[in-house]
């Protein structure tokens, strides 16, 4: 996947500006940044949700709306009123494989089983989206995007409601899926253990402040464009 | 009184299973402003002497349709866009009424429903939808359920996501020209609505509540029939009054463990 020069407007204003990176197959990123840094917008225009005003975003073998891409949205995108039980959201990763007026068979079926499998939600596949966890709800998810069979994954502030221990499991499943050669991107403003977390990060505050390794990309200076002064005395143990 | 019957069931049936999607995607407002927008559509029916059900049927649609292509092409919310074709609709179907002398038709039956003097005609093109609706509600379950749940993931996942959205309004609108026949123009809503967010209090997951929803609509509009053709009442709002009276019977004496 490579962005290249990538800009974004929303409501007539400058979102993201001039964005340029590479993410290799079987590479887990972080996308940090404050509040307003642009994450989601970068995300929905990954994901053709948006229009790109310049640059170009490029999906190699996931062109978007294919199903090779699967979206993971923060939570208040989500329609939580609607009953629906686990099974029935890690089935709708299988719509996009199914031809018009097509049910969902027995080889679907079999495909979501083993998606819940690999997420750890099997023996919760009847309960309600409501009843879980934010943890388990982000595991959902992925296993959705597992039964899409997609290439590329951009979950959008996954680890909002998830307690350490849920987002470290989340982590373990999402290792797993990059092992696999899978694209992840993670977008989040939580600065916990980022370096044990992810291969690459991408820094970004309406633009790309820095992109590499965790362990390069978080100077005093990166620090201090996306969070001021403030951020001088930040480090990625999310401690000051 | 058969005929009524008849078109009483497919209405009780009918609006809660579109009216399930309805009221967990927070669009109870569309279905209203669809049922007002069809005025229209039933006036020119009246002129030209086709059967005003037929002729209600590609107003909605159009109607469906531009909703959707208005609010994204002028960038307004969908209530804006809503509202403002609801609005125009309705305008421009009652300046058609008084302005055309060559028909004769009580307002007050449009606005609150005849099913007793519902047509053969009329009841075949509310078998015909309920045939389509259905179908469509059969096959595109899953995109439907995916388009309510995670609107932008669904997007994301495939085209298809947007021709399921349409065709789900598609649907909202010939259910509503049903509706419509039974309720009026005004009370269509409450059919739409009321039993499907009865069923909503009552069942654990949404192919439930389409069920008990099409169960309470169908007893909500029999009932209502039966009680406005021994007291002389208008049938849509003795339909209306029966749904909300169960709706309220359900509010008071639901059991706690059900979600809400």
């Amino acid at each position: 996947m490579s962005l290249r020069g990538v800009t974004v407007e929303v409501g007539g204003h400058t979102a993201v500006n001039n964005v340029t990176f590479d993410v290799k197959a079987g590479t887990l990123m972080g996308v940090v940044g404050p509040n307003g840094a642009g994450k989601s917008t970068l995300f929905n225009a990954i994901a053709g949700l948006l229009p790109v005003r310049q640059g170009k975003v490029t999906l190699h073998g996931a062109g978007q709306g294919s199903g090779g891409l699967a979206y993971v949205p923060q939570r208040e995108s989500v329609n939580w009123r609607l009953p629906v039980t686990v099974m029935d959201v890690v089935m709708m990763g299988r719509c996009c494989r199914l031809g018009w007026f097509q049910r969902p068979g027995k080889r679907d079926r079999q495909i979501v089983k083993a998606c819940l499998g690999r997420v750890g939600l099997w023996d919760q596949r009847s309960a309600l989206m409501t009843e879980l966890s934010g943890g388990q709800r982000q595991r959902v998810f992925v296993g959705r995007a597992l039964a899409q069979e997609a290439s590329v994954l951009l979950l959008d502030e996954a680890f909002s409601g998830a307690d350490v221990a849920a987002q470290e499991a989340l982590i373990g499943v999402l290792r797993t899926l990059r092992d696999e050669g899978r694209i992840i991107l993670l977008a989040t403003h939580d600065l916990t253990n980022l370096a044990g977390r992810f291969d690459q990060v991408l820094c970004l505050n309406r633009h790309v402040c820095a992109c590499g390794p965790p362990e390069q990309v978080f100077t005093s200076e990166v620090m201090e464009q996306m969070y001021g002064a403030h951020g001088v005395g930040l480090n990625t143990d999310g401690e000051s | 009184m058969v005929r009524a019957l008849i078109g009483s069931i497919l209405v009780g049936v009918m609006c809660p299973l579109v009216g399930a999607y309805t009221v967990t995607r927070n669009l109870a407002f569309i279905g209203d402003a669809l049922a007002h927008a069809v005025l229209p559509g039933i006036v020119f029916g009246y002129i030209v002497g086709v059967n005003p059900a037929i002729a209600a049927v590609p107003t909605g649609v159009a109607v469906a349709v531009l909703v959707r292509t208005l609010s994204r092409r002028a960038g307004l919310s969908s209530d804006t866009s809503i509202g403002i074709l609801f609005a125009t609709m309705f305008a421009l179907g009652l300046v058609m009424l008084a302005t055309a002398s060559t028909i004769r038709v009580n307002i007050e039956d449009l606005l609150l429903g005849q099913i007793l003097a519902i047509t053969p005609t009329g009841i075949y093109v509310s078998l015909g939808i309920t045939v389509m609706v259905i179908l469509g509600l059969f096959a595109f379950h899953h995109w439907l359920l995916f388009t309510s749940f995670d609107p932008l993931g669904a997007q994301v996942n495939s085209t298809r996501a947007s021709v399921a959205d349409h065709a789900f309004l598609v649907m909202l609108a010939l259910v509503v020209v049903i509706g419509i026949q039974a309720a009026g123009i005004v009370l269509v809503m409450a059919m739409l609505v009321t039993p499907a967010a009865t069923a909503y209090l009552l069942a654990r997951r949404f192919v439930s509540i389409m069920m008990t929803g099409a169960a309470l609509g169908t007893a909500a509009a029999v009932t209502g029939l039966y009680v406005s053709y021994y007291f002389n009442l208008s049938a849509g709002p003795a339909m209306t009054l029966v749904a909300s009276g169960i709706f309220v019977l359900v509010v008071l004496f639901r059991p706690r463990t059900t979600p809400a």
